[in-house]
């Protein structure tokens, strides 16, 4: 009879320490955000262009991390941004959502300085703070800063933004994928 | 083949290594020759590693040989002067020695024949500090001329404790080459004087010039030179095996050190500069010379096949023309058959880097057989000096799987080429790793920008934020400051009056819910109202309510004052709200009415500006410093 309640005091014991020594864990190593939208929201390209539907591109990701998003609805992630994201999540790979617009090449906004009115109206639309200038002063775009968004376009009242695509230079070319000529011998 | 020199066993052979036909004899007979003086130059701007240098002349000025045309842009650069004098005609985008073909800025110089010099000065590099040898390199434009063009100034000064051992590469392991064997053959004793400015500069305990077997003139005039030296200086012959020449492979074969992955020379008490630049190094320090020429050997299908001290910015074609180009050479490469590239055009001018330039013809370099599947034989292996799997990482380059070739350090390879030479399936495995490397290089770029475009967003986002609650504030402390006004001198009728008043607001308020509520269905956009404008996206989801969270925070004599002053904000809306349809219809034909006008100024003076730039269009200069 001892020893059927000394063994029933050790596992109570034992079982009061080691619910201790979790319930320290999950409070010492409790972490606050939910990891996977930080992991979708660095795949995402930070365009913040809301093309997907959502204002941003963190709340895209909050919205895939919820299942309540497909992942196919970010153009500027292009069908890269989508294998990546359906391997993170394991997913399908599916085919880009055409109704939130197709995949482009990079592009940046200019302002035509000689078109601008000075109104602010694309400076209040820029996610990024792009846009330099102010109330009735000449307006200009950072363009290392542009993330090629679009947003600045639609509320400017004297159409002067135009999205100009980002060629390639010396400094960003890159190698291309080795191509083996096909060479047809002449049957003999 | 010539004689070998004599092998010393102080060598440490590192991993793999090939030995492909050297083919150095058709040039490394004949002396360096001064090169022509070309009726026009183009020399690149972007002649180093890091920034492009910003030009300081203008189209139409005349300058002089040595003369700085553009300056180093920050730490990472190194200035660049005019090879001879003459007048700036161009500074445009035009073709320069680089595989893509992609035009990069130039300086165009139609030279005036005179050749006429700047005014030369010796350094007093004894007496300067470290910074100041430092930028006087930097001026003087001097890079690694061995091909990688590294800026020399920011290997300079970086030890306190001085160095082990100084490495001077002289190995030139690359078939064809021969400019750093006549460079050391006819101007040793000036090498030499680089080697001890460079040692003391660097502190060195010991210098070890490497060079391979087959120089053996080479390494006689340089054992002569060093003869004099008062500090620890050994000529070190290597055997020839491509790439001893490799910096990481030369400081192994002499010092027996092997440098990890991802780790600097220097931080193994070794640093190696090659046996050109050091010559440069002597020429900006005692004669007050910048690089503006270098020593390039011209072979393979020419007539005269030899080494040219050609101008920086020597159209390629003008130094095919003075070798004696044959008619059947279809392709040039710069640099050696090994690490170098197809030039995209011959009206490319000479770069910094440019130690060699073969004319190929399909006699001396026949087409290459068709690529094979890989047999996994490990003869790559084998032969990569950097001790790497090349098979593995052709594997993962040709499915792109990056992440895989990166664990298998990718970016240890330094592209000899050595895996493909021994291929027996001619795979061409750097094209692989080239392609691999601009990749991962290009994931890596857009990876920062979308970075640094998140931490903008979410800086917008606290900005807004931040600015609400400080208006908030502002209105509850003016409202707070007329409530207390109005306290002080309170009399009957005011009260009557203030009651009245704050009946009239509380129905205007309800008013002006409503009929905000009508006007929300009916027309969503009012873009020129400055409290409606574009509201982003963005605000209108992560900010749902944004007024109670303030006033929470408050003690409820401030909260009832901002709800005071907020009543009154609303208030004037809605007394805007209950404007007559004719009263609004006239205030938005004015708004209207202003924005048109603005709207046809601004096309007035855009047509204006449009016909001034036609006509100004003709004489307009073309370049980022003109």
């Amino acid at each position: 009879m001892l020893t059927f309640t000394l063994a029933i005091a050790i596992m109570a014991i034992l079982a009061i320490l080691l619910g201790a020594v979790l319930g320290w864990a999950a409070i010492k190593y409790k972490v606050d955000e939910d990891p996977l939208v930080d992991k979708i929201d660095a795949i995402l390209p930070q365009t913040q262009c809301g093309q997907c539907g959502f204002p941003g591109c963190k709340p895209y990701a909050t919205a895939i991390a919820n299942e309540e998003a497909d992942i196919n609805r970010c153009p500027p992630g292009g069908e890269d941004g989508i294998r990546k994201l359906a391997d993170l999540l394991g997913k399908e790979f599916k085919a880009l959502n055409a109704e939130n617009g197709e995949e482009k090449a990079k592009a940046v906004a200019v302002i035509d300085e000689d078109t601008c009115i000075g109104c602010t109206l694309c400076i209040q639309a820029c996610p990024v703070d792009a846009i330099v200038g102010a109330a009735k002063h000449l307006h200009t775009i950072v363009s290392s800063e542009c993330t090629g968004c679009e947003l600045c376009i639609a509320p400017c009242p004297v159409d002067c933004i135009s999205m100009q695509t980002v060629g390639e230079t010396v400094s960003t070319w890159k190698w291309r994928y080795p191509v083996i000529p096909l060479t047809v011998k002449a049957a003999a | 083949m010539n004689a070998r020199a004599a092998l010393a066993v102080t060598f440490f052979p590192f991993h793999g290594g090939v030995h492909p036909p050297e083919h150095k004899d058709e040039s490394s007979g004949s002396p360096i020759v001064a090169g022509p003086i070309p009726a026009t130059l183009v020399v690149p701007l972007h002649q180093s590693i890091g920034n492009m240098a910003k030009a300081l002349v203008n189209v139409g000025d005349h300058v002089l040989k040595g003369q700085m045309i553009a300056a180093a842009d920050g730490t990472v650069s190194a200035a660049v002067h005019a090879p001879t004098s003459g007048r700036v005609v161009s500074i445009s985008p035009q073709r320069v020695p680089h595989p893509s073909g992609l035009l990069e800025y130039c300086i165009t110089i139609e030279s005036d024949g005179e050749d006429r010099w700047i005014d030369r000065n010796r350094f007093d590099w004894r007496n300067a500090d470290g910074r100041a040898i430092r930028d006087y390199l930097r001026d003087m434009g001097v890079v690694g001329l061995g091909g990688a063009v590294f800026p020399s100034h920011l290997k300079i000064g970086g030890a306190k404790d001085g160095l082990d051992t100084l490495v001077i590469n002289a190995a030139e392991c690359e078939p064809f080459i021969t400019c750093d064997d006549r460079l050391m053959r006819e101007r040793a004793s000036q090498v030499v004087e680089g080697i001890k400015i460079l040692q003391a500069l660097l502190q060195a305990r010991e210098v070890l010039i490497g060079v391979e077997d087959n120089k053996p003139e080479a390494i006689d005039a340089m054992r002569a030179a060093i003869a004099g030296c008062d500090f620890k200086i050994e000529v070190v012959v290597v055997p020839t095996l491509y790439p001893s020449g490799g910096a990481k492979q030369l400081i192994k074969l002499l010092t027996n050190k092997e440098v990890p992955s991802g780790v600097r020379s220097t931080d193994l008490g070794v640093q190696c500069f090659n046996v050109a630049t050091v010559y440069t190094i002597y020429r900006a320090i005692e004669h007050g010379e910048p690089v503006i020429s270098r020593v390039v050997t011209l072979t393979g299908n020419v007539d005269r096949p030899g080494n040219v001290d050609a101008l920086i910015g020597t159209p390629i074609a003008d130094l095919l023309a003075f070798a004696g180009n044959k008619a059947d050479s279809d392709s040039y490469i710069y640099g050696g058959p090994m690490m170098g590239f197809e030039i995209p055009g011959t009206d490319v001018g000479l770069s910094k880097a440019g130690n060699c330039i073969i004319a190929k013809s399909s006699g001396l370099f026949p087409a290459k057989p068709a690529e094979m599947p890989c047999i996994r034989c490990g003869k790559c292996a084998d032969a990569c000096p950097a001790e790497l799997q090349p098979m593995d990482l052709y594997w993962f380059g040709k499915s792109k799987n990056f992440g895989k070739a990166q664990e298998r350090n990718l970016f240890d390879c330094i592209e000899c080429g050595a895996c493909a030479y021994v291929c027996p399936s001619n795979i061409q495995l750097v094209d692989y790793f080239r392609f691999s490397k601009s990749e991962i290089w290009a994931a890596e770029k857009s990876k920062k920008a979308a970075d640094q475009a998140r931490e903008r967003h979410e800086f917008r986002q606290f900005r807004e934020e931040r600015e609400k609650r400080e208006r908030a504030e502002r209105l509850a402390a003016k409202a707070a400051q007329k409530h207390d006004a109005a306290a002080a001198s309170s009399d009957p009728a005011d009260a009557e009056r203030a009651a009245k008043i704050k009946a009239a607001m509380e129905r205007a308020a309800a008013k002006k819910a409503e009929a905000a509520a009508a006007q929300v269905a009916a027309d969503p956009i009012t873009p020129l109202d400055p409290d409606a404008t574009a509201v982003p996206v963005a605000e209108a989801v992560s900010a749902p309510a944004p007024e109670p969270a303030p006033v929470s925070q408050l003690d409820p004599e401030k909260a009832e004052r901002i709800r005071a002053a907020m009543e009154k904000r609303a208030a004037e809306k809605a007394e805007l709200e209950a404007m007559s349809p004719e009263e609004k219809a006239a205030r938005e034909a004015e708004k209207k009415a202003k924005i048109e006008a603005a709207m046809a100024a601004a096309a007035a003076k855009k047509a204006a500006k449009a016909a001034e730039a036609a006509k100004a269009q003709g004489d307009q200069a073309d370049g980022p410093g003109a």
